[in-house]
């Protein structure tokens, strides 16, 4: 959490450095106890099987959350984070490790704050976007 | 939206849109934020270490972005009966305006903003938009988040 990333320094393309999560069934456990999303294709392996599902699967929501870490890792300390958007394409299983990545699309000045645009998603172990998004963070100046 | 749907009129569509699920306020416990963060897997000092936090933009704990989904909210009243048992989350799309902190009282209201019926894959589905309102104890929103929930 050391390093502050600066509207300065970012460019239109520029890629977002990635982070990879590792989502097994405790932390499926450990989401819904925290949440309260309490449906059971998320922890109960015959009840997803039962909805037409090959086991339990994560929480959309929990996707979501791995997305807005994604994003407040990278603006640091003095971000600031205005939108998160995702879509849940694709299901993703626990025990298999999915990688958020980005890059920014637009960068521009709004009622006096300095703000990046970025597309985000992320990906499965075989490289399908499971869940594609949007996002914009406000970020602080060199010499602000 | 067409002639073709088999479940969903028009009529039906203007008694749902715009309806709104009772304010539900909760109280933010900031053992609710740290436990929220360490389940998502996030070590931020923002959302777990009060001492850390402290030297922070904000001077303390806030919640990490999709804390809110934790809040509970109301689900406005349907006038009829939809027969579709099977529930998928399509997305999320959020937009933040202010910090939620261990001790905001947020009131969390939901608002139907479509309602629309598609052909899809599984058969017919019928796709809503809700949009949640997140309003702290000083008249703020704090945030809101428009969630498309797809039943089938």
């Amino acid at each position: 959490m050391a390093d502050q990333v600066y509207w300065d320094d970012v460019a239109e393309e520029m890629e977002i450095p990635p982070m990879v999560k590792h989502p097994t069934t405790q932390q499926l456990v450990k989401y819904a106890g925290a949440s309260g999303d309490y449906y059971q294709i998320h922890y109960d392996t015959e009840f997803a099987k039962g909805n037409n599902l090959p086991g339990v699967i994560l929480h959309g929501a929990l996707k979501n959350a791995f997305l807005g870490q994604y994003m407040t890792d990278w603006m640091g300390p003095l971000g600031n984070l205005k939108r998160l958007a995702c879509q849940y394409r694709g299901m993703d299983m626990p025990g298999h490790p999915i990688t958020a990545k980005g890059t920014v699309i637009r960068k521009y000045e709004k009622d006096g704050q300095h703000l990046v645009d970025c597309n985000i998603w992320l990906e499965n172990d075989e490289g399908q976007r499971t869940t594609p998004g949007e996002a914009t963070v406000a970020l602080p100046r060199r010499n602000g | 939206m067409s002639t073709q749907n088999t479940f969903l009129t028009e009529e039906m569509r203007q008694q749902v849109i715009g309806l709104e699920g009772e304010p539900v306020t909760t109280e933010i416990e900031k053992g609710a934020i740290i436990k929220f963060a360490e389940a998502i897997g996030d070590e931020n000092p923002s959302f777990n270490d009060e001492a850390a936090a402290r030297k922070g933009q904000y001077r303390g704990l806030v919640a990490p972005p999709t804390f809110l989904r934790s809040v509970r909210t109301s689900r406005p009243e349907f006038p009829f009966e939809v027969p579709f048992n099977n529930n998928l989350d399509g997305g999320s799309d959020w937009e933040y305006m202010e910090p939620v902190r261990p001790g905001d009282r947020i009131t969390a209201v939901s608002r139907i903003e479509n309602m629309i019926e598609r052909a899809g894959r599984m058969g017919t589905m019928i796709i809503q938009t809700t949009v949640t309102t997140y309003t702290n104890q000083f008249g703020q929103v704090v945030a809101t988040q428009t969630s498309t929930g797809i039943r089938y």
